[in-house]
């Protein structure tokens, strides 16, 4: 009896995981969206900041975005056969369907018809995207910290128009926060 | 032999690419078409533009095309596990020392600094998907708008804020849209009032469906209280 609940939440990630990966359409950022409706929104197994800094710790480690964000929230769930069970959702559903593609994959390309479904599932992720980033942005701008708002803007810049490297972004960002969290000690104690 | 090949030679990959997508374009070229020649360049450009039309990460993608092709189905495991091991050793670890440190004083203070970071940068990559999705550019062009796609995102964004629905739909419903306007576009006068009643047929079922389980859903609601 005590296997069954973890048994049901491992199928259940994997499902998830599985459904999210084969919707993952145009980078790794799309999942984010994707896994707040579902983890966080609908079954309640993450907060919107786990979420976060996910993407966070998977943007700063090698490898795919995706995959590392799916390792991070398998862990979190079920511990290691939960990472195992979302890495394997996760990677199945491109394995199969780029196995398929392999074989045919010219006609795939050049077809009008799956090129005119392909360019509106552009505009319906770009419209998935757009709603998530006003959603969290929201949530940032309405914790009414000036520091955060600063940093949002200020990041947008850097990475959209200057094309500075992601990692040093973070890197800063990180250093930010430490002596944020540095001075607020020394103030707290000085009281 | 060349299992063990392909294997090293996708851990590398993974190995290598942080912060992935584009980041691993590079080195996969450098891999698979310079150094190993298990594509030819213009193999190489028609992989980046399947993965691009196809879900899921483009290491990913390419490690089971590039697998596929040199050694059937097992090459494609093979090239596939070489590539997500090193995101499997690493993030683990790190996925461990957050879930232990995470309630650290210091931890929180980076982690609630990264916030704002993090959702700069998918904005930062949302905006360049808008761009794409609406001008089919990376950059504004406004003799060149796709009307309809700027439909599809203006409707989206509102059936999002309206209905909450999981995003799969969004997705889903937009791909489904592009199918129909396409037929729609190449077919003749009695073929289009057919497929115009087939969405009206569709749409009816789906609105019907979405208002059945929202009643049930208030009903358990009500039971619930």
């Amino acid at each position: 009896m005590e296997m069954k609940p973890q048994k049901n939440k491992l199928l259940k990630l994997f499902t998830s995981t599985m459904l999210i990966s084969a919707f993952t359409f145009g980078g790794g950022y799309v999942i984010v969206p994707l896994m707040k409706k579902k983890f966080v929104d609908e079954l309640h197994w993450l907060n919107e900041e786990e979420t976060l800094d996910f993407v966070a710790i998977a943007q700063s480690s090698p490898g795919a975005v995706a995959v590392n964000a799916s390792i991070l929230l398998g862990y979190r769930i079920a511990g290691f056969p939960g990472a195992l069970v979302a890495i394997l959702g996760t990677i199945l559903p491109p394995m199969v369907i780029l196995s398929i593609l392999s074989l045919f994959y010219m006609e795939f390309k050049e077809s009008p018809a799956v090129n005119a479904v392909l360019g509106a599932m552009r505009a319906g992720v770009a419209a998935v995207i757009v709603n998530v980033v006003f959603s969290m942005g929201g949530n940032i701008l309405a914790e009414k910290d000036v520091v955060s708002v600063v940093v949002m803007a200020a990041v947008f810049a850097a990475v959209y128009f200057f094309k500075v490297n992601i990692i040093l972004v973070i890197l800063l960002c990180a250093a930010i926060g430490i002596i944020r969290t540095y001075v607020r000690l020394r103030k707290e104690a000085g009281k | 032999m060349i299992l063990l090949k392909l294997f090293l030679s996708f851990l590398q990959i993974g190995l290598f690419s942080i912060g992935g997508g584009y980041a691993a374009l590079p080195l996969i070229q450098n891999q698979v078409v310079d150094v190993h020649g298990w594509l030819t360049l213009s193999e190489f450009v028609d992989v980046i533009s399947i993965a691009e039309m196809t879900p899921g990460p483009i290491a990913v993608n390419s490690a089971t095309f590039v697998g596929i092709k040199i050694a059937g189905v097992v090459g494609a495991i093979v090239a596939t596990a070489g590539c997500i091991l090193p995101s499997c050793v690493i993030v683990l670890l790190l996925a461990y020392l957050y879930q232990k440190y995470k309630k650290m004083t210091v931890m929180q203070g980076v982690l609630s600094g990264l916030r704002p970071t993090v959702v700069a940068l998918i904005a930062s990559a949302g905006a360049s998907i808008l761009l794409l999705a609406l001008f089919d550019s990376e950059s504004i062009a406004l003799n060149d708008v796709d009307w309809q796609n700027v439909a599809i995102t203006a409707a989206g964004i509102a059936a999002l804020r309206i209905f909450d629905p999981n995003p799969i739909w969004v997705i889903g419903g937009a791909g489904a849209v592009g199918l129909f306007l396409y037929f729609l576009g190449n077919s003749s006068g009695l073929e289009k009032i057919l497929l115009i009643g087939l969405a009206i047929v569709v749409l009816a079922g789906l609105g019907a469906f979405y208002f059945l389980r929202r009643r049930k859903q208030d009903g358990d609601k009500t039971n619930g209280a």
